[in-house]
């Protein structure tokens, strides 16, 4: 198990690294606008975070609910969509300030070591990431599955703004993510051309079929706040996933010592 | 019979490397799928901020 040893070790150095750089872009860019939109979210009709259409018709895939969702979702769970929110109840929770911060540092941390172990793991597979220049590449390309093509269906969302049902939102973000990925490797390490047009449908049929989208787009929060949040959350996942591939192509490099595959050029 | 290969400084046949790597990518996997998607109240307002600004599908 050296290998897996050795992949664990390169990821764990990198997401702690992308991580932390994470956390911090958060404070400063992601986190005040959460706060901001919690405060209209704590003076709107009693604390709810699905509350657009909750009461509304529960007619499923009325006229009125496909009018307001053009890409309406051909998802079968949609009708339940708004009724129940996951955690009325909500259950422990940090308190603002500090520990709403260690917490979300941590988490930060471990999502870049899931991410990290990832990354490192399948470009393992194409030979490996040789430098911090490959890296970059690599991270554009994980900017481009995981943020990128499931943030176009499913935009970053702000506490209080209205969602379809949480399962098949993430149903679809996983899938969304998966086909991309696919998509991309068969464009980067395939040269037959039926294959990259097979990748290309790959890549746009999670749009074709549709994001879940809620019944109603009725939010208290503001239309610029949520445009502010929509880059700023873009933005730093960029720089995250830039960070991330970087710090494994040097990591690995210096861990290997030497040139082991046909990709590393240590130029 | 010798398919062995250096991969990431270690020496593994084939097998064991697709194996390996697997089950790291599958670790990662795990680790993303407790973090950003588990359904667990407590670990879902613990990552709460975190959640929203990877934009990871949220409440």
């Amino acid at each position: 198990m050296n290998l897996f040893r050795n992949v664990v070790f390169i990821a764990a150095i990198a997401g702690l690294v992308a991580g932390v750089v994470l956390a911090c872009m958060q404070a400063f860019a992601t986190d005040p606008l959460i706060l901001q939109a919690e405060v209209y979210e704590k003076a709107g009709a009693g604390h709810q975070h699905d509350h657009a259409a909750a009461p509304a018709e529960n007619a499923a895939g009325t006229s009125a609910a496909s009018s307001t969702a053009p890409a309406a979702n051909t998802m079968s769970m949609a009708p339940a969509a708004a009724t129940a929110p996951e955690h009325e109840d909500e259950g422990w929770e940090p308190a603002d300030g500090f520990e709403r911060h260690a917490y979300s540092a941590v988490f930060n941390v471990a999502t870049g070591i899931g991410f990290a172990l990832i990354l490192v793991a399948v470009s393992e597979f194409a030979g490996g990431i040789g430098n911090w220049r490959q890296g970059v590449f690599w991270g554009l390309a994980g900017f481009a599955v995981f943020t990128l093509a499931p943030g176009l269906g499913l935009q970053p969302e702000l506490p209080a703004m209205p969602a379809a049902d949480l399962l098949p939102r993430q149903i679809w973000w996983t899938a969304t993510a998966a086909a991309t990925a696919i998509g991309l490797a068969l464009i980067a390490f395939r040269r037959s051309l039926p294959l990259v047009i097979l990748a290309v449908a790959l890549i746009i049929a999670p749009h074709i079929v549709g994001a879940p989208q809620p019944e109603s787009f009725e939010t208290p929060i503001p239309e610029g706040l949520h445009h502010q949040f929509v880059v700023a959350v873009t933005v730093t996942n960029l720089v995250f996933w830039l960070v991330l591939g970087a710090v494994v192509g040097v990591v690995r490099g210096r861990f290997t010592g030497t040139a082991t595959s046909l990709r590393d050029s240590f130029a | 019979m010798t398919t062995a290969s250096v991969s990431l400084g270690a020496s593994v046949s084939s097998q064991s490397r697709f194996m390996q790597l697997a089950l790291a990518a599958l670790l990662g996997t795990f680790i993303i799928g407790f973090v950003g998607f588990s359904h667990i109240d407590a670990v879902h307002n613990a990552g709460h901020d975190n959640r929203h600004s990877m934009a990871f599908p949220c409440h």
